[in-house]
């Protein structure tokens, strides 16, 4: 019972808050909204025992990725993109097919995506799917050793990378 | 109800032992604003707060009853709902980091398995509501303020998380509560294994000073440079919620460093209790501040430069020297 009152609540905000994310016109208004719809995501996955996704969710999206974010909205000249920004872009004809063919794709996957799974029966997931180290197993231990090594090598060149840039400042 | 029936449902208990852990903390973050101004006073050779009861020790119930008397004023330019909700959720995010931390005699609101992650994740996104405030205060210092904050936050998130990567390797558990459990008998992984633990306590200690905007590494609200950096338009409770905030996280990182590598409740053959934990953090406040009276402000070029070319290879080395370690022993 309790914990479908969160849920709703949790549902709720992260609907509310991405509606705003895509109604405001000012730029970082919306990015904070996307912090806000990552926060109550990452609870719906908490939620549903995923645990690792949910702290990672915080971690990564909202916070070292909307970080990145601010820092290339502030790094844009943000007077030029106040309010006539998005009417400059195109008329409201296009503006209005650009928008409906989006809805209409997203609608597409979802359809595409609900007969994959229509008529099969949904398990629930075993107890403890989501924790660190059933993560940690599937990706050392199974068949995902390969890409997750390749993935962390390309970051520590970036992390290489970060440290000479730093460096040569000096 | 009994006492054991409240136990028993987990909300319940989590109510009780989530307001209980957070009325204590709240205190001693009053109080650790009285120990910083007496403390002050003493190294500038001066009484400091000794007025209001004895010693000043009713200084910080007086402080914010004064506070809530102020005029709860807003700056015609500011963006309202960001500028009210920035001080609010910089707290909310601290004080929720709280949950996962072990005083001791089973004391801890909620064990998660990957509590440390939890903690780091939950207080790293305080740099969030920072940046608002600076952005949302429409004043030139206070959002330069905000820009460094961020960019402190997410250059320091990755030596603080490899710092504390050592213990969890150590350990073989994200829970701190299996950390503290690790290190009992007085083997706190500050001391041992001899090196990693150690380099990665000084490691995680600097780095949450800087993820608390601490001097030396309080750059975003440099009042020498800038004004008041993101709180410069920001008064009476407005701005107390954030003072409150960045010594709530001082106390929480001081706990989370003392869980993680300074054994938590155990104290090797003095025995184990929430006491030893709550001493533990206290002297690690306590060093904070110590710290802040000692060490000169570094500039931002030399933060960034002292993340990444120090702390973020030394990190690295350390994690590998402790991964070494658990497979060689």
């Amino acid at each position: 019972m309790l914990e479908a009152v969160i849920f709703y609540v949790f549902a709720l905000a992260a609907v509310v808050l991405g509606i705003i994310v895509v109604t405001r016109r000012n730029p970082i208004a919306s990015a904070i909204a996307l912090v806000g719809t990552f926060f109550f995501l990452a609870g719906m996955y908490a939620m549903l025992d995923a645990h690792f996704v949910a702290v990672i969710q915080l971690l990564v999206y909202a916070g070292a990725i909307m970080v990145l974010f601010i820092f290339v909205m502030m790094l844009l000249n943000l007077r030029e993109m106040g309010e006539g920004m998005v009417a400059d872009i195109a008329g409201a004809t296009t503006r209005g097919i650009l928008g409906l063919s989006a809805v209409g794709l997203v609608g597409i996957g979802i359809y595409v995506g609900l007969q994959g799974v229509a008529g099969r029966k949904l398990g629930v997931a075993a107890e403890g799917t989501g924790t660190i180290e059933a993560v940690g197993r599937a990706l050392f231990g199974g068949s995902y050793l390969l890409p997750f090594e390749i993935a962390s090598a390309l970051l520590t060149v970036a992390m290489i990378g970060a440290v000479v840039i730093a460096k040569r400042e000096i | 109800m009994s006492a054991a029936m409240v136990l028993d449902n987990p909300w319940l208990r989590g109510l009780v032992i989530g307001g209980g852990v957070l009325g204590v903390v709240l205190g001693i973050v009053a109080y650790a604003i009285w120990f910083e101004r007496k403390f002050t006073g003493l190294m500038h050779q001066r009484p400091g707060p000794n007025v209001v009861g004895w010693a000043g020790l009713l200084q910080p119930i007086a402080d914010v009853l004064k506070l809530f008397q102020k005029d709860d004023r807003l700056p015609a330019a500011v963006d309202r709902p960001l500028f009210v909700l920035a001080p609010v959720l910089m707290l909310a995010a601290t004080m929720m980091a709280l949950a996962v931390v072990p005083w001791g005699w089973g004391v801890v609101v909620a064990d998660l398995h990957i509590g440390v992650l939890f903690a780091l994740s939950i207080t790293s996104l305080a740099a969030i509501p920072i940046w608002m405030a600076g952005w949302a205060s429409n004043n030139k210092y206070a959002l330069l303020g905000g820009m460094r904050a961020a960019a402190q936050a997410i250059s320091y998130e990755v030596p603080l998380l490899l710092s504390v990567t050592v213990p969890v390797v150590l350990a073989g558990s994200f829970r701190l509560g299996d950390i503290v459990a690790a290190q009992a008998g007085g083997r706190w992984f500050a001391l041992w294994p001899p090196g990693p633990g150690f380099f990665a306590f000084v490691l995680f200690y600097l780095s949450s000073l800087a993820e608390a905007n601490r001097i030396p590494f309080d750059i975003p609200e440099a009042e020498s440079e800038l004004v008041g950096g993101i709180t410069t338009e920001y008064g009476g409770m407005k701005f107390a919620l954030f003072y409150l905030g960045e010594y709530l996280h001082t106390v929480v990182a001081s706990a989370i460093a003392s869980a993680a590598f300074l054994g938590g409740s155990d104290m090797g053959p003095l025995g184990d209790g929430l006491h030893w934990m709550l001493l533990k953090t206290l002297l690690l406040t306590a060093s904070v501040i110590f710290v802040r009276w000692s060490w000169l402000r570094l500039r931002a070029d030399q933060l960034m430069a002292l993340c990444w070319t120090v702390f973020v290879p030394g990190g690295l080395v350390l994690v590998m020297a402790s991964a070494l370690w658990v497979h060689l022993t």
